[in-house]
């Protein structure tokens, strides 16, 4: 059965309206995409969802509780909330810098947990 | 008291006061001061752990974090004075600041420029008024933001957001990934007050239902909330009664406008925009009173940190200006005016010297959502050009440059109006 679903693009923050028609995982037409990265964006919004994963991380001996991370790429959005559970068991100690990675290849996704700002020791 | 003497002083290590601080460095100004009453820089960013941020200024996603941390690498490697944990008391408007800490006491800052910078606040419940109990609770957005991803615990497991702001989208997504059940996004308006991305990417993702034409219309529980009762709006925004139901939820958070941060600007008699919240600025973003600059959210409230670095690097560079005195003002002031379907622009009005109207970006909003659109400018009632846009939203700024052409011609005018309307036959 042929579907139509229009999604609102997300790769920058235009937000193009793109008309996908599709049938399963094959899509027949992709419309309203200003450019070529919404056509990119419809065709895995369909067929795989994926996304950035932003959270925190327990820190010991840190100036803060908790050390903001994120996935140095986007992950199926089907893993969130294992990928979740994983970083939640983790305590890292500090100081940690920017980048750091903390967690390798979560899930084997090919991404890496890395943190998002520089974490100093407890004064 | 100690007596202190600066070039420049910024009110607020966010990332307009960073931003600020680092153009004014970069244009010549090496005796800088930041004053931060929080414990470290970086102002609301830190806490802003999702990504989105950037892709304007670095042409890259960053988180807000890393936003920030690029920000403080830049300021720390300048040399710029950083006072943390010092709180502003007071500022004149011969440019004196009065700020106070542990370590120093009390501190008297006599400045060349100042720049404000404070950010904004969340409008709390007390603004809107909910009828019901008053339980612990009822929160907002950003304090539950704050909770979650800097000290570390999550506030509720049964949650109900008002108001579909970018902050209340941002937070449903994390409470749902921290393990909250998040009931459903209110929102009084018939469209959101966020960002489209943050619909798709927070509520969509993980199937939270925004509520269009709905409040709370009150609010149920001792001690602690145990339900909030929603109902449908009418066209006039007014409850329709037998739409009324109970959600159970132990967490309401308030995603519900935000408020420029001007109490110290009002000691300073800087004059304040009835529409912005924020003071009345010219193309450099000084504020009438003379030497004293504004830029980011206590100007008017952003909804991307990108144009809160812009617009603070502006105010950065002609605060530097000011202060080498290669800074004049014409004779005559052209009015900046809002004209149909625009809330406010930003600056107000452009009253320069012609040498440093090298490119003058005019920020506005609309004041209702709106598809195919045409901005157009006029001077003196005459219509000089049009931008064509697929769409403009509240939620999202919009920002057009006024051509060459005009700012040659800016001493023969006496005011530029804007105005954003649909096309016609479409």
């Amino acid at each position: 059965m042929i579907e139509t679903k229009t999604l609102t693009c997300v790769a920058c923050p235009k937000g193009c309206e793109v008309t996908v028609e599709y049938e399963g995982d094959e899509i027949i037409d992709i419309k309203g995409n200003a450019c070529p990265q919404g056509q990119d964006y419809a065709k895995e919004e369909i067929v795989a969802p994926t996304r950035i994963l932003p959270t925190t991380i327990r820190v010991k001996n840190g100036a803060l509780p908790l050390c903001p991370v994120k996935t140095t790429k986007q992950i199926p959005l089907e893993n969130m909330f294992e990928a979740m559970q994983i970083i939640g068991k983790k305590e890292i100690e500090a100081p940690v810098k920017m980048g750091e990675v903390l967690i390798e290849n979560i899930m084997n996704t090919g991404a890496d947990i890395v943190a998002t700002r520089d974490m100093p020791e407890e004064i | 008291m100690l007596n202190l003497k600066k070039d420049l002083v910024v009110i607020g290590g966010g990332p307009a006061g960073l931003a600020a601080a680092k153009k004014a460095y970069d244009e010549g100004i090496e005796d800088v001061m930041i004053l931060e009453r929080d414990f470290e820089l970086g102002g609301i960013l830190p806490q802003c752990i999702h990504n989105g941020f950037g892709l304007h200024y670095f042409k890259e996603e960053l988180t807000g974090p890393e936003y920030a941390q690029r920000f403080i690498n830049d300021v720390k490697e300048r040399n710029i004075e950083i006072k943390l944990d010092t709180m502003v008391l007071d500022v004149t408007k011969d440019r004196k600041v009065y700020a106070m800490n542990k370590k120093e006491g009390f501190l008297e800052i006599e400045a060349g420029a100042v720049v404000l910078a404070m950010g904004c606040r969340e409008r709390t419940s007390g603004a809107i008024g909910i009828p019901g109990t008053r339980p612990a609770g009822v929160i907002t957005a950003g304090t539950a933001q704050r909770y979650t991803n800097i000290e570390g615990f999550v506030p509720g497991d049964e949650v109900v957001i008002l108001g579909s702001g970018d902050i209340g989208l941002i937070m449903a997504r994390r409470m749902k990934l921290e393990g909250a059940d998040v009931k459903a996004v209110c929102e009084l308006l018939p469209y959101t007050g966020g960002l489209t991305r943050n619909v798709v990417q927070c509520l969509e993702d993980y199937d939270i239902p925004l509520m269009l034409n709905h409040t709370v219309t009150a609010i149920k529980g001792e001690g602690r909330l145990e339900a909030v009762e929603i109902s449908e709006v009418d066209e006039n925004l007014k409850p329709i009664p037998a739409t009324a139901k109970t959600i159970k939820a132990d967490t309401l958070l308030l995603s519900v406008g935000l408020i420029p941060e001007n109490e110290l600007s009002k000691k300073a008699d800087v004059v304040l925009d009835d529409r912005t919240g924020g003071p009345i600025v010219n193309e450099g973003r000084e504020t009438n009173i003379e030497g004293i600059f504004a830029c980011g959210n206590v100007l008017h409230v952003h909804d991307l940190v990108d144009w809160v670095t812009e617009e603070s690097q502006i105010a950065g560079a002609h605060a530097a200006k000011y202060i080498k005195n290669s800074f004049a003002k014409t004779n005559k002031c052209v009015d900046v005016k809002a004209g149909e379907n625009v809330s406010y622009v930003i600056p107000q009005k452009i009253e320069l010297e012609a040498g440093d109207r090298k490119k003058i970006p005019l920020y506005m909003r609309v004041s209702t959502p709106l598809t195919a659109v045409d901005i157009n400018l006029y001077a003196d009632g005459e219509k000089l050009y049009s931008f064509s846009e697929p769409f403009a939203k509240p939620g999202e700024m919009i920002s057009v440059p006024l051509a060459q052409k005009t700012l040659d011609d800016l001493d023969n005018l006496n005011e530029i109006k804007v105005e954003i309307i649909e096309k016609e036959g479409e």
